[in-house]
Parts: C-alpha cells; sequence; structure tokens
C-alpha cells in the first residue's frame, strides 16, 4: 500500500474524497488514504506547498493563483482532475431578498432578471451591501463578480466583499456583520434552514457546467510519482461515479456527517447531493437539476479552456496581470494530458480535445471521444456569453473597461 | 518588534506571550480572532504575526495583508522560504507566521523557534492533561463498580478488584469497560447509580 495524505476543507465537494476513503475505492488501487481536515483555504495551501499532504482539495481558482504567485509564495501546481461541477449559491438575508422577486422558483430560474432586481436594490438598501465570500481565488467569488458585472454592478466599488469562512457565515449574518454570502454547500442550506437566509442563485444558473473544486497536487511531486497519480486518478473516477449515483445519495450524506469530516447532520448535507433544495424556511422543496455534478460527463476531465476561463476573470478583475507568460502559466495548471494517461485505458468516454469553447451549448452535445459516446450537458453562461481561448484578450475586452 | 497573537486558545496564547516576554520581547498583543479582528491588527501595524494554524479565519487575515492600505510594507508568510525544514516544523506545530517585508531573518527566525517550541509544549500539555483526566475517570468508575460488588456479593475490596480484572482478561476488555457496564446492568437493576 502507498501511503497518500490529502488535504480537504469540510464540505460537500469533498464527497469524492471521503467516499475514495470509505468505500475502498482507494484500497483496491493500493493506496493508504489518509484525509487531512483543514479549516481554511490558507491552511490547505499550506500543507501543500511545504509538503505537509500530497495532494489538496482545492478551490480551483486558488491553484491557478498560487501558481501565478498571487496567493503568497508562488508554487507551481497541477490539476489532472476536477473533483466537482457547480454546487455554489448565493443566499441573502430575509430583509435583502424582500428587495427581489418574492417568487423564489421565478427568482432561481432567471438570474438576468434578479441581477437587475438586486442592483435596483443597493440604492435602497441602508448601506453599500456586505457580501461573504470565502476566498478572493475562489470560483464563488469569480461567479459574484460576473453576475454582479451583468447587472453594471462595480463589485469593488458598489458592494462590500468580505472574505470570511463559510462556517462563520450564519453567524455574520446574526450579527447584521454581512447581508448575504456565496458558498459551497452545506452552508446554504445550513443558514437557510435557520431562517437566516434565503437563496438568491444557484450556481449551476450561473454557469451550467461551471468549474468548481479540484485535485492539486505539486508539479513536481505529480511528474515524480506518476504511477501513484494514476492509480489514485482511477480511484476518484470510480469514487466519483459512486457518488453521482442517486441510489448511494443517503449513504453519502451519511458519510460526510461523520464528525471527522464534514461534521453536519444528514439533512442539511442531502438537498445538494440531490438537487432538492429547499430555498427558504417553510418553502416547498424546488428541484435545481445538476446542482452539484462528481462523475457523470467526465466531469472531472482539467479542460485547459476553463483555467483559462479563471484567467480571464483574474485579469478582468485586476487580479492579475495580462502577459503571455502567466497566460500559458495559467492554462498549463490544468492537465489534461495526465487525466488521459492515467484514465485511458478505464474504458470510459473519454474526450478527444483538450480546450474547447466555455458556455456555447444551448442543448446536450455528442463529442468526439477516445472510447464510447460522450455526451456533454448544455454549459450556457446565464447572459450567454461563449468564452474562445483562442481569443482570451478580444473576450475581455468584451466586457469594457472595469 | 511588534508581535501579534491569533489565537482562539486563550491558554495556549498566554504561555507563547509568557515565552516572548522572558525572552526579552516586550510589544506583544493578544488578538483573538473574532469579529473585527482584522481591523484590530491592521491598525496595530505589526512586524510579526503569528497564528493558529487551525483558525478558520487565516483567509480573513490574507485577504486583509493583500488590500491593506494602512500597512506601509508588505507582510508575507514566514520570512525565508529557503529554511524548509522550519516552515514544516512550524506547520506540524501547527502555527503560521507573517513577517513584515524586510525584517532581517536572524531576528525573526528565534520567535519562530519560540513559537515552535512553546506551541509543541502546549499540545504535550494538553494530551497529558487529557489522559490524566481520563485516567480520573477511569479510577471513579471502577471504584463504584467495586463497591456495589462489594455490597451485592459481601467480597472484600481486592477481591471484588480481583473479580473486575478476571473478567475483563477473559473477555479481552479493559477493566473500566467491564466496570461501566457492570454500574450500568446494577441500575438497570434497580441498584444505586
Amino acid at each position: 500500500m502507498t501511503p497518500l495524505s490529502i488535504a480537504f476543507v469540510p464540505l460537500t465537494d469533498s464527497a469524492p474524497l471521503i467516499a475514495a476513503r470509505e468505500k475502498g475505492f482507494a484500497a483496491e488501487q493500493g493506496i493508504d488514504l489518509t484525509l487531512v481536515r483543514s479549516e481554511s483555504w490558507a491552511t490547505l495551501r499550506d500543507r501543500l506547498v511545504y509538503g505537509q499532504v500530497q495532494a489538496a482539495h482545492m478551490l480551483a481558482p486558488l491553484a491557478v493563483a498560487v501558481t501565478l504567485g498571487l496567493s503568497q509564495h508562488p508554487c507551481a501546481l497541477s490539476t489532472p482532475f476536477k473533483l466537482n461541477t457547480n454546487g455554489n449559491a448565493l443566499v441573502m438575508s430575509t430583509a435583502f431578498a424582500a428587495a427581489l422577486d418574492p417568487d423564489l422558483t421565478r427568482r432561481i430560474d432567471d438570474p438576468i432578471a434578479t441581477a437587475h432586481d438586486f442592483a435596483a436594490a443597493i440604492g435602497l438598501h441602508r448601506r453599500k451591501p456586505v457580501i461573504g465570500v470565502v476566498h478572493r481565488f475562489s470560483s464563488h467569488a469569480l461567479m459574484l463578480r460576473y453576475w454582479l458585472g451583468f447587472a453594471g454592478i462595480d463589485p469593488d466599488r458598489d458592494v462590500t466583499l468580505r472574505v470570511l469562512p463559510p462556517s462563520l457565515m450564519t453567524e455574520a449574518l446574526k450579527a447584521d456583520e454581512i447581508d448575504g454570502f456565496i458558498a459551497g454547500e452545506p452552508w446554504n442550506t445550513a443558514a437557510t434552514a435557520e431562517g437566516l437566509a434565503e437563496f438568491v442563485f444557484a450556481g449551476v444558473r450561473i454557469w451550467q457546467r461551471g468549474v468548481e473544486k479540484v485535485l492539486a497536487l505539486r508539479k513536481d511531486w505529480m511528474e515524480a510519482n506518476a504511477m501513484t497519480v494514476d492509480r489514485l486518478l482511477i480511484a476518484l473516477s470510480r469514487s466519483a461515479a459512486w457518488c453521482d449515483d442517486p441510489a448511494n445519495k443517503a449513504e453519502l450524506a451519511s458519510l460526510l456527517a461523520r464528525a471527522e469530516y464534514v461534521g453536519r447532520s444528514p439533512d442539511i448535507l442531502l438537498p445538494a447531493l440531490t438537487g432538492v433544495i429547499v430555498p427558504k424556511q417553510g418553502h416547498s422543496p424546488l428541484a435545481i437539476a445538476d446542482f452539484i455534478m462528481f462523475g457523470r460527463e467526465a466531469s472531472g476531465f482539467p479542460w485547459r479552456s476553463q483555467a483559462l476561463w479563471i484567467y480571464s476573470q483574474f485579469v478582468r478583475w485586476g487580479l492579475a496581470p495580462h502577459d503571455a507568460a502567466s497566460e500559458r502559466a495559467a492554462a498549463e495548471v490544468f492537465r489534461s494530458d495526465i487525466y488521459r494517461r492515467a484514465l485511458g485505458a478505464s474504458g470510459q468516454p473519454m474526450p478527444g480535445a483538450s480546450l474547447k469553447l466555455e458556455g456555447a451549448l444551448t442543448a446536450p452535445l455528442a463529442v468526439g471521444s477516445h472510447a464510447g459516446t460522450l455526451t456533454l450537458g448544455p454549459d450556457r453562461f446565464f447572459d450567454g456569453r461563449v468564452f474562445d481561448p483562442d481569443h482570451l484578450g478580444d473576450y475581455i475586452a468584451d466586457f469594457g473597461a472595469h | 518588534m511588534r508581535i501579534v497573537i491569533v489565537d482562539d486558545t486563550g491558554a495556549r496564547a498566554s504561555v507563547l506571550e509568557e515565552g516572548l516576554r522572558d525572552a526579552g520581547y516586550d510589544d506583544i498583543h493578544l488578538v483573538p480572532p473574532h469579529g473585527a479582528f482584522v481591523a484590530r491588527i491592521e491598525r496595530l501595524v505589526p512586524d510579526v504575526v503569528l497564528m493558529d494554524l487551525g483558525s478558520p479565519s487565516r483567509d480573513s487575515l490574507e485577504e486583509m495583508l493583500i488590500v491593506s492600505r494602512a500597512l506601509a510594507r508588505p507582510i508575507a508568510m514566514f520570512v525565508d522560504q529557503s529554511d524548509e525544514a522550519m516552515i514544516g516544523a512550524a506547520i506540524d506545530a501547527g502555527i503560521s507566521a507573517y513577517v513584515v517585508d524586510g525584517l532581517r531573518k536572524d531576528r525573526v527566525k528565534p520567535v519562530l523557534d519560540l513559537a515552535i517550541r512553546r506551541f509543541n509544549a502546549f499540545a504535550r500539555m494538553q494530551s497529558e492533561l487529557q489522559e490524566a483526566k481520563l485516567a480520573l475517570a477511569e479510577r471513579k468508575t471502577i471504584d463504584r463498580a467495586k463497591a456495589i460488588l462489594m455490597e451485592t456479593r459481601g467480597l472484600t475490596e481486592p477481591d471484588a478488584y480481583a473479580l473486575l480484572r478476571s473478567t475483563a482478561m477473559n473477555q479481552g476488555r479493559r477493566i473500566a469497560e467491564v466496570a461501566d457496564a457492570l454500574i450500568t446492568a446494577s441500575s438497570l437493576l434497580g441498584g444505586k447509580p
């Protein structure tokens, strides 16, 4: 058995790692997996960068930021596998949400109208709205900025984005320190169940196939341990498929509920897993398809175009410089070549390309695949923009000057 | 050198502060990571921030370090990236250090070494304390079980203990577990708990 330590943050989307250990997928591949719970992204990053663990459950943008040296000291990280797609939500205090469409189905189904409602409500609110985000280099922050930017809201001027750990978001709502927050599950459901907040949008309605947490490795370690990496990817790919199977959702929720993992009750964990969300205390449950995805549609495949989309948003918001070297370094964080090497023989459908247009699919599409058929689901952004990774500069310019 | 200690565990922060004061550092501030703690740290303009690695609020602190206009010189993690051994020891001990730009390594290293030693000593103390508490609780359980046996079966104290011990050995369990089961059974049967 090869001992391997992976750091994770207690969130629903750490599921593929937890199931890999608890359901024996790692052991099957000869990996003795130790999961190291980390209470902040900074600590998870330090454990990975300084070699206390070999891999981490990381925010995709953070993996790019660490590689570019935007988050403390630079360290080349690589992502050969995405742990999940989608899973975020924006919730606001009931006081602020009163300015939005009271019909929650309509509110969540139509992020365009909701963004305009939000923009109109800003001036009426007693203060500049304060929205909690988990990290500046998080998928959540980029998604929130994208949505606000659509309605002409400058996220750096018209609202205050406050970095808070998700475990403290509900306390901050109670203390009136924030008006809402965007985080991964189970924290949106937890705040909603307490009657402190209600859903404003679900990430899947902002970008239908949004990149979320990834498996991050140090590049040098990944290159020196090819065999172990391949076995780990096989284990995680089987685990992700298990996590996606509707028959396993209840068992998965009770695994995640254990104190050493997420440590919240299964009732709070289950809604995101089944995609049946209670968007407001006392509201009837809403089915939101693809709320979070683990293994379907080869969703673990690290499309390099997705790393470039993240980089485009960094540049758009002034978080990173725009130059050819940074653009190349960002794209190279996502290692579709390693995914292919590890899972090529597994018989599961494998995308033929490594780059694609992001946001171009309005309906499911069968794509070129090395084995079997692979159907990709619709991946639209709510505003209909399409990201062409070959024209990153034009894409950024099209948003207008920040 | 102004040192800020951010720690939720009041006792550990005190142990660290005491160590630093003994070593001659006298400009030390304890800031628990609650509420507007980031703004407090910003106002203190520290040279070194020592923070518990287990605190969920590290991301909030790092955000302040990036955006702060109040800090004249940037503060980044650790002081010297070449000293991987020391950084590893710090992470193992559960401590992170943010050091103001330009502070010399030879001035920071003793502070960090001391913090690592104190954090480790505190962790050892905690686990010893935990073990002592557990041992005390077990002894109380065994005493109660002995008393039950002495009363209901008319045994002497040494015989009562010998019976508990042989039962535990036969069942491959710990004496405290057998004692605990006996107390539960006895209370179910209407005996004194």
